[in-house]
């Protein structure tokens, strides 16, 4: 250690030690193993999902694409049920990503103002739900007494908006300096005008940031489906990929009366099609996960 | 009028001179705006929180809960007789440790390595692709994972009948189940999980690291004595929310791994609750079972913080 404080001039530019190297490659290493070890089983899915049924069936690596045959996308492009629950996901994240957006900026507006009276006791009422919850059995008879199984709206309603996305909006529009609400009013503007005009310009950053996260949960979300739907025309996409991977036998699905066995090929087709929408539209949207990630990581 | 009424606002006795119903006459833009959130949480989240109380009694759907007789602790007496529950809290509480031991360093591990990378496309590229599988939910997580263990297809069953050895069905033998679990677990979060700390690394000073540089430390040491102790805070807050989750196992997660094969060793609290309550309508019992894991986790919640604000400043309140 001593011989390193040494040559001091020569710091800026001095030799690569063994120490240096030791880092570097554990570093690039754990990094390079990880994103080897994330991309190995999609490169297998896309595989399979794009090879002939004797390909699969063979023991061995199945990495990259050597023989192609599609079938197993013609099997799940002629599939109703599956195009059905997409268009049921997809009608479900809008209407589900729009509804949370405003109920959540409704209620973060507010809760930010801190002259509220009882704001204090309003936010302690949101965290709590955050911490303790009343558990699967006594939700699932309160949608039940609510009507609301078999019903669209199941989607959206229970999970409406989420403390988690409330607080970040709320510190959100917390962050922001109080001088603008005051000049505005000066101006003679009313609250209502102080959100609309003012502050609702200011925060697409989080809306995008909130709007992303349910949208990603509606897309991904299937338990309120098994739990609460048994209607074949309310299914939505993951509940749908599940039965199929699940070879079309489970108790649910008994009204398909015809048993459909699923090869491997278009079960890894169903994987891949669902994925599409997520990979495609990810690199262009993470930095907007990110960021309010780390607005996250400043407590609420 | 009106500039007298803006300056009570400012004042700090306000409450005293508006009164209850003042306040909400005043202020009733706003109070209106809460309206549709908190109806959200008084309905979906304190909703069922009222229908704890079938913990209590012996719930007939018919009757409801004002209808349906009061039995006091029986269930939860029951709860630590039954052999089934007893190995499925025994199983929780393993799966929970060994994701604590695993993946919770994980993503900490990962930030210092990614921090050290200096080549920046690589970098972002690394990080992009961590992410990706945080966005896809567990029925596809677990497709892929199963068929990336499959006996005859996955690259590391083929690696090991190269060496000689016999083929694993890793996801149906119960002595690599729960370490399916905990691996996929690291796969789906470790990227995600790693922004929290890189968020905050990248908050450090950087004249910190240039003293310590000054001082003769090497990089091991300055990872050691600057990157590290500005993690402990949000390292801190990080383990008290996961301390919460001891018990609150990811039934999106086991359910979709678990098959009957597995049962003895992956069966958690959510799963189970689901059989025998949805499945087979024990509506108390099963309610007694979540109501004791909620009871558990909001306490080791409170524990962990009373504990991170004794030795530290970094809790969450």
């Amino acid at each position: 250690m001593k011989k390193e404080k040494q040559p001091a001039a020569v710091r800026r530019k001095r030799k690569r030690s063994a120490e240096d190297w030791i880092v570097d490659i554990l570093a690039y290493g754990i990094v390079l193993l990880l994103v080897v070890s994330i991309l190995l089983p999609f490169m297998q899915v896309i595989t399979i999902s794009m090879s002939p049924a004797s390909v699969v069936n063979k023991t061995g690596f199945h990495l990259i694409p050597t023989e192609f045959d599609f079938s197993g996308y013609r099997q799940i492009a002629t599939d109703d049920n599956f195009w059905h629950s997409y268009l049921v996901t997809v009608l479900r994240a809008a209407a589900g990503t729009a509804s949370g957006v405003l109920v959540t900026l409704l209620t973060a507006y507010p809760l930010a103002k801190t002259n509220l009276p009882y704001r204090k006791g309003i936010m302690m009422f949101v965290v709590f739900t955050m911490y303790f919850s009343g558990g699967m059995i006594p939700k699932y008879l309160l949608i039940k007494n609510l009507h609301l199984t078999n019903n669209f709206l199941v989607y959206i309603l229970p999970c409406l908006i989420t403390g988690f996305a409330l607080i970040i909006t709320r510190n959100f529009f917390m962050s922001l300096p109080p001088a603008l609400e005051e000049s505005a009013k000066i101006d003679g503007a009313t609250n209502i005008q102080v959100l609309l005009k003012v502050y609702l310009p200011l925060s697409t950053p989080v809306m995008a940031t909130i709007s992303l996260w349910y949208c990603v949960h509606h897309w991904n979300a299937w338990m309120d489906n098994m739990l609460y739907v048994t209607k074949n025309s309310l299914y939505v996409l993951q509940y749908v990929i599940q039965t199929i991977l699940a070879n079309g036998q489970t108790a649910d699905m008994e009204m398909m009366s015809d048993v459909i066995v699923h090869t491997e090929t278009m079960k890894m087709a169903a994987l891949v099609l669902s994925l599409i929408p997520i990979v495609c539209t990810y690199p262009f949207l993470q930095k907007y996960f990110v960021k309010g990630m780390m607005v996250g990581s400043v407590k609420g | 009028m009106k500039t007298e009424k803006k300056k009570g606002a400012a004042a700090p006795s306000r409450k005293s001179h508006r009164g209850f119903l003042g306040n909400l006459v005043y202020y009733k833009e706003y109070y209106l705006m809460l309206i549709p959130g908190l109806l959200f949480f008084l309905v979906f989240c304190y909703g069922p929180m009222y229908g704890l109380a079938i913990a209590f009694q012996d719930y007939y759907p018919l009757k409801g809960i004002g209808g349906s007789a009061w039995v006091g602790f029986k269930h939860f007496k029951k709860l630590f007789s039954d052999p089934f529950f007893v190995s499925v809290l025994k199983n929780t509480l393993i799966i929970s440790f060994y994701k604590i031991l695993v993946c919770f360093p994980a993503p900490i591990l990962l930030c210092l390595a990614l921090n050290e990378i200096r080549h920046l496309r690589f970098k972002k590229l690394a990080q992009s692709v961590s992410y990706l599988p945080h966005f896809i939910s567990w029925v596809v997580v677990s497709g892929i994972i199963i068929e990336f263990l499959s006996p005859s297809r996955g690259p590391i069953n083929i690696l090991l009948q190269e060496l000689g050895l016999e083929p694993i069905f890793f996801v149906a033998e119960p002595r690599y189940f729960r370490g399916v679990l905990v691996i996929s677990d690291l796969w789906k979060s470790i990227g995600w999980g790693s922004i929290v700390y890189l968020a905050a690394v990248t908050g450090v000073d950087p004249t910190l690291y240039e003293a310590a540089e000054m001082d003769g430390a090497g990089r091991v040491k300055k990872i050691l004595h600057v990157t590290l102790p500005a993690l402990v805070p949000i390292i801190t807050v990080m383990f008290i929310m996961e301390s919460g989750k001891v018990l609150n196992d990811s039934f999106e997660q086991v359910y979709n791994f678990l098959t009957p094969s597995t049962y003895q060793v992956g069966d958690v609290i959510s799963t189970f609750v689901y059989r025998m309550g949805i499945q087979k309508m024990q509506y108390s019992f099963t309610t007694a079972v979540d109501l004791f894991k909620n009871i558990v986790s909001f306490i080791l919640v409170m524990a962990t913080n009373y504990m991170a604000r004794k030795t530290n400043d970094y809790a969450l309140w």
